[in-house]
């Protein structure tokens, strides 16, 4: 269980993580299925529906977001591979909540942001049975690889 | 005969299709006759006490079956029923209260615009 993603590409999620704190930031991550590995070549950073007071420590992304989504990298020919969000000023491990509401099949990459700076991300996925989430591999992938990406 | 639209990651628990046809002249029914013929799909539609887990919207002809009667919704022949997952977590806001936090209000706004990928 792997996740490429290109540097550049994980720098942009941590400047969205930083821009949305105090509050937690989230979005898609779109690529291709290879093997047991999810390889990100895009990014799609989305709004946070969750209810105002609450988004210090909660993200939602909207139904009619993930349906618009999917119809987008379907365009691209690409799939959804995985979610971002950050945690303010919390570890980067995934929560029993992160858990209680998981999709199979999406990796989860968590962001530890700390006083409006990205410290770490770390990388998950559901186990088959939903019982937990297990940490995976997070590789970053050489600048240099990332020519189709943007 | 009502064609049901499966979200992608719940297509590997229903052979890959992306829309399958079930029966059922209720949504219930035609959920209930889904994970009968896909039985591994039941866990991430259902939680263990039999209800649709939080993050299971349900939308008939585009409308959120919460706004119409629920999985009491009746279904007509040709109907298109979607399946939409919320995509929700958060960090943990403390061992005793992390479980009792409110679900979501996960509805769609009509109108949002979400941005293109990058």
């Amino acid at each position: 269980m792997t996740l490429r993603i290109p540097s550049g590409l994980l720098a942009r999620i941590w400047q969205h993580g930083q821009q949305a704190y105090p509050e937690e930031g989230a979005g898609l991550m779109l690529g291709r299925f290879v093997g047991e590995a999810r390889v990100v070549t895009h990014l799609l950073p989305l709004e946070n529906h969750f209810q105002p007071e609450s988004r210090g420590r909660r993200y939602l992304i909207a139904p009619r977001d993930l349906l618009r989504a999917e119809d987008d990298a379907e365009r691209l020919g690409l799939e959804i591979v995985g979610v971002f969000h950050s945690h303010p000023d919390h570890p980067a491990r995934a929560s029993s909540f992160d858990t209680e509401w998981a999709l199979p099949v999406y990796s989860y990459l968590i962001t530890q942001v700390q006083a409006a700076r990205a410290l770490e991300s770390t990388c998950w996925r559901l186990t088959e049975d939903r019982a937990r989430m297990d940490e995976e591999a997070l590789v970053i992938t050489d600048p240099a690889l990332d020519e189709e990406s943007s | 005969m009502t064609i049901i639209r499966v979200p992608a990651p719940l297509r590997p628990y229903t052979g890959g299709s992306k829309e399958v046809e079930v029966a059922g002249e209720t949504v219930a029914a035609a959920l209930a006759d889904l994970v009968k013929h896909y039985p591994d799909l039941k866990r991430h539609l259902f939680d263990d006490a039999g209800a649709l887990r939080a993050y299971v919207n349900v939308f008939l002809n585009d409308e959120d079956v919460r706004a119409l009667q629920g999985e009491a919704t009746p279904l007509e022949p040709g109907d298109r029923l979607m399946i939409i997952p919320s995509i929700a977590g958060g960090a943990p806001i403390g061992q005793r209260d992390e479980r009792r936090e409110p679900a979501p209000s996960a509805r769609i706004r009509p109108g949002s615009v979400p941005p293109r990928p990058a």
